[in-house]
């Protein structure tokens, strides 16, 4: 019992430190890579306008549910008024920047990890070395890169559509005023708030596509499995520790800010 | 150095590699001159790819040294091992394409990530590759649009864009029927003699080996068991060697009877 949970506990810490290597190895390869610009673009594309369409329906749904639920308990104290603070207070500092990351982690995290994990495979990530390419610079550092342009971006759409989907909720549907919503959402939003966002939004960008690169680059070290079930359990443990993190990343944020 | 001395731009010296209680190399040796083409036989399994992986720093071994161009290689030295980087290139059994670029994209990825030249001068020199190996036509495909033949060729195209001196083949035609394997290593023979860089192939097709290669040697058991002309390999008495040759034309002759048991069969019925 106390051997298992020591080979545990040394195994977790293995991990731990191969994984910051790992995320401190892909961003010193930012310095002299070469390209670097163009690959920032087609990660970008891959991170942003191919995860747009679930960022944008989920931010609307996101809104919409949380304008019926939130006029509802409100209307018990006779305060709708205050729906635009409730809705936007909850989407800047919650669930925006959580949800979009969640959603990203989903699509583009689970694409990362599968398609390194399948070139790892196939020893695309072998031949990059033996030419004598950093595969840390090549495959990784444009997409880490990336994941700090676009998840904050990501986060500002959601919590925007977020906004509009509550405001369709409150004024559209259950008759509350237009400009009381808007009035209070304004009210409600500083500038602290929208800080807390971003910086959640960054944390999560970096820990999230370096974990998901990290599981896919090493699919071939996966414990007890191989080849095509390699990749596969690869990438269900990047998505499943990407989520996981994201949520414990914000309650450490959180209470760090609050 | 004497005139009958071969002048060596590869050198080999005792490499061993275990993976766990397995020993993979038991100290191989291996020379192979400037300029030639050297195939190294073997079973499967004995070594050969691992060997190929060392030379190429994919795998580290645990002891033994290796000499490029007359120097010892460090692989723990970066630049050491970036210059021999650039000057050696790695044909994989797989071929190691990727997939997501097209062939164009594929041949000028290492001249793009490894040098300092023009987008125009990397797209004419990637194009004077493709067309070297008679693959302009197909460019702009993916490498899963292209025949095996084809992969081979894109992958020895990208290999040779950035002009290396040393080119490491690791099983050029492992899963290839005859024919292709005889078109395979014509290939090899023909590129390598056209733009003059030495060749190591690791193989077990001893017939299409003893043709194309200027040298042989035979690995067996982690060590070198033979090296020499492909006409004192086919000549050589050697119990292993012998056994090798028997085994190779055992197998051939098992097949032969197994296809005749075919055609026994497809007539019966």
């Amino acid at each position: 019992m106390i051997r298992a949970v020591g080979s545990h506990t040394l195994t977790l810490v293995h991990d731990l430190g191969d994984f910051a290597l790992f995320t401190g190895r892909a961003c010193s390869s930012a310095l002299g890579a070469r390209r670097l610009g163009r690959r920032i673009v087609r990660a970008g594309f891959e991170q942003g306008v191919r995860c747009l369409p679930v960022i944008l329906i989920v931010g609307m749904f996101t809104g919409l549910v949380l304008g019926l639920q939130g006029y509802y308990v409100l209307n018990r104290f006779g305060s709708e008024g205050l729906l635009g603070t409730l809705v936007s207070l909850s989407l800047v500092r919650e669930l925006g920047p959580v949800l979009a990351a969640l959603m990203l982690v989903g699509q583009a995290g689970s694409a990362l990890a599968a398609e390194l994990g399948i070139q790892r495979n196939t020893e695309q990530i072998a031949a990059l070395e033996t030419m004598g390419v950093s595969s840390h610079a090549y495959l990784v550092t444009p997409r880490l890169i990336a994941a700090l342009l676009v998840y904050p971006m990501q986060t500002a759409l959601f919590v925007t559509v977020g906004l509009w989907g509550g405001s369709l909720s409150g004024s559209l549907l259950l008759g509350l005023e237009s400009s009381v919503y808007w009035s209070s959402v304004e009210r409600a939003i500083e500038a602290q708030d929208v800080r807390e966002c971003f910086t959640k939004a960054v944390t999560f960008g970096l820990l999230t596509i370096s974990l998901c690169a990290y599981h896919g680059f090493n699919a071939h070290r996966c414990r007890g499995a191989t080849g095509a079930r390699a990749v596969s359990a690869s990438t269900t443990r990047a998505v499943v520790q990407s989520s996981i993190i994201v949520l414990a990343a914000d309650y450490v944020i959180t209470s760090f800010l609050i | 150095m004497g005139s009958d001395t071969p002048d060596l731009l590869l050198r080999i010296d005792g490499l061993h590699k275990r993976f766990d209680d397995h020993i993979v190399l038991d100290g191989a040796s291996l020379d192979v001159p400037r300029g030639s083409l050297v195939t190294v036989l073997g079973r499967s399994g004995t070594g050969k790819s691992v060997l190929l992986k060392c030379l190429a720093d994919v795998i580290r071994p645990e002891a033994g040294s290796i000499q490029f161009d007359g120097k010892p290689l460090n692989m723990d030295d970066a630049s050491a091992r970036a210059e021999f980087r650039r000057r050696c290139s790695f044909l994989f059994q797989s071929n190691a394409l990727f997939d997501s670029l097209t062939a164009l994209e594929n041949v000028a990825l290492p001249l793009e990530q490894t040098t300092d030249l023009s987008d125009a001068e990397i797209r004419e020199r990637s194009l004077e590759a493709l067309r070297q190996l008679e693959l302009e036509a197909h460019r702009d495909r993916y490498p899963g649009q292209l025949s095996g033949g084809m992969q081979k060729r894109l992958a020895l195209a990208r290999a040779i864009v950035t002009r290396p001196e040393l080119v490491l083949f690791d099983e050029p035609t492992a899963g290839l029927d005859p024919l292709r394997r005889n078109a395979v290593f014509a290939m090899i023979a023909k590129y390598q003699r056209q733009f003059g860089f030495t060749a190591l192939v690791v193989t077990h097709d001893v017939t299409e080996a003893l043709v194309a290669s200027d040298r042989v040697a035979l690995l067996d058991k982690g060590r070198m068991r033979f090296e020499g002309m492909p006409a004192e390999f086919s000549a050589s008495t050697e119990p292993v060697v012998c056994d090798f040759r028997d085994s190779a034309a055992a197998l051939g002759t098992s097949l032969a009877a197994i296809r005749r048991g075919e055609a026994l069969h497809s007539e019966d019925s």
